[in-house]
């Protein structure tokens, strides 16, 4: 059983409850913070970390001596991230997907892939709750890689608690994706249910059940 | 012109309520609503539509069934899972990096525009103000939020204004990211709660990534003195300005009901102390 805690609007207590169904169920769950730009589960459940991992995406190196300045890569390359001017070839680690298009697509076999750190992964216990969290790294963008990560860690034995991060675009849609149930905290303000609004609306595309909590009445 | 974009790291720590009583009080300004996944600042700021267009920020797989034959390559290949066993492509898997589009021997992928939302241009009772809706659950936030941010400066140099003013998004990642780079100056939100404080940190952390200047504000910081004593403490060693402290007052909520801001309503505990703030940053961002 998945069970993924979301909200619209920051700072609603999605954490509070996520945490506090972690602790009422303990060694039979799990959780795992995917709330990777700000993770706050450590800070009510205060873990003891056991193990950390840096993820990385692969983003493209290009080498000169075996590259003809086709330019197949900036054609194919669908975030900009790769383009060639003159006589060289410039790449922008920070927009690249990871896709593997241009290493892949080279007629030249110039190009080789290199890691790009995207942030951590800790894991640890709170009590005898397991613990899991993904720490993005401070100027990286993207944090759905990140969170797959994370996801990656789930324990299908156990029940699993997933602390999504705040909004509805795709770092929300990426962790919701392949739970069972969504429970959404919201307050009620007009910013709480607007946002609750689009987030059901965001959620509903999935066919996942919903419940909503309402907090601070 | 000086553009100033205020974030908060944690949601809900009052960076919309500050946006609209700052809008209030600058005379002159364009409004940029960057938190395009989960805009609120329409709610405040009631705005009158006077131009809108649809936002394409990338494209999607779709795979012709019947010229597919099934040999597989597309699904060995993409490194999103987006392709089914059933050879129909997850849209809301796909990054739409066209790796199949290419491989396919049998040209059975297409790469489609998809619409990932709208934006704006509105009246408001603050004056013009640039907005967007992201289709829920859809991706491209951060080319969405640069598009805002350059139409709203695009008006307010037609109409020689001296300001825009841009509300952020939560977090730390790609739509923080866009609405930062290259402003003159952020301000950021705080509140003395263990997850507010933890989460300005690490916005704090991103500003100081991209050498902008940066002020902070701490809201409603009499639920909790000793935090924002060490709040306090901690903004002095690290060198940062504080823009004020505004107490915790219920009138926020209200004035938010009634679909104002609260400087808007008239003098108050919360109000005076917004209008001291915004004394304060003006002083800063024109130094
Ligand atoms: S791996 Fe994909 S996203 Fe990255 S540079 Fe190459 S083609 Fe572009
Ligand atoms: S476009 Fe890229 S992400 Fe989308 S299905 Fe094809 S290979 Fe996968």
């Amino acid at each position: 059983m998945i069970v993924a805690v979301a909200s619209g609007k920051g700072g609603t207590g999605k954490t509070t409850v996520a945490t506090s169904l972690g602790a009422v169920l303990g060694t039979r769950s799990q959780i795992l913070d995917c709330d990777v730009e700000e993770p706050n589960c450590h800070i009510l459940l205060k873990p003891t970390i056991l193990t950390s991992d840096t993820v990385s995406l692969p983003v493209p190196s290009v080498d000169l001596k075996k590259c003809s300045l086709c330019g197949k890569c900036g054609e194919v390359c669908q975030f900009s991230a790769i383009v060639q001017i003159g006589k060289t070839v410039i790449a922008f680690p920070e927009l690249c997907h990871g896709c593997g298009s241009c290493s892949m697509l080279c007629p030249d076999k110039a190009i080789e892939e290199v890691p790009r750190n995207l942030g951590v992964i800790e894991t640890g216990m709170a009590a005898n709750l397991e613990f899991v969290q993904g720490r993005i790294r401070i100027g990286e963008a993207m944090a759905p890689p990140l969170i797959r990560a994370v996801k990656n860690r789930i324990k299908s034995n156990k029940f699993v608690i997933l602390d999504a991060p705040p909004g509805a675009s795709c770092p929300v849609i990426t962790t919701v994706k392949g739970a069972d149930f969504v429970i959404m905290v919201t307050e009620p303000t007009p910013f709480g249910l607007n946002d609750l609004e689009i987030a059901v609306e965001a959620i509903e595309g999935l066919g996942i059940p919903i419940g909503v909590v309402i907090k601070q009445i | 012109m000086k553009e100033i974009t205020i974030i908060s790291g944690k949601g809900g720590a009052g960076k919309t309520s500050f946006t609209a009583s700052f809008a209030f009080l600058a005379k002159n300004r364009v409004l940029a609503d960057c938190d395009v996944d989960a805009a609120d600042l329409h709610i405040l700021a009631q705005p009158k539509i006077v131009h809108q267009e649809d936002f394409f920020g990338g494209k999607k797989a779709t795979i012709d069934l019947n010229k597919c034959s099934h040999c597989g390559v597309c699904i060995e290949n993409c490194r999103y899972g987006a392709i089914g066993q059933d050879f129909v492509v997850d849209h809301t898997a796909c990054e739409g990096c066209a790796l199949c589009h290419y491989l396919c021997p049998e040209t059975a992928v297409t790469m489609e525009e998809t619409l990932n939302g709208k934006w704006f241009i509105s009246e408001t009772r603050f004056g013009p103000m640039v907005h967007a809706n992201l289709i829920p659950g859809e991706e491209n936030s951060g080319k969405l939020v640069a598009l805002v941010r350059n139409q709203a400066k695009v008006i307010a140099e037609e109409r020689n204004m001296d300001m825009v003013i841009v509300d952020g998004a939560p977090g730390v990642g790609c739509p923080v990211i866009s609405s930062i780079t290259g402003v003159d100056h952020v301000v950021i939100v705080t509140e003395p709660t263990m997850s507010g404080v933890h989460d300005m940190k690490r916005a704090l952390e991103l500003v100081r990534h991209f050498n902008i200047p940066v002020s902070l504000v701490i809201n409603k910081w009499d639920i909790y003195p000793r935090m924002t004593m060490e709040i306090e403490e901690f903004a002095k060693s690290e060198n940062i300005q504080l823009a004020g402290k505004v107490p915790y007052d219920r009138a926020v909520t209200d004035t938010m009901v009634r679909r104002r801001a609260v400087v808007e309503v008239g003098p108050g505990p919360a109000a005076d102390a917004i209008i001291g703030v915004w004394d304060q940053l003006k002083q800063r961002i024109w130094q």
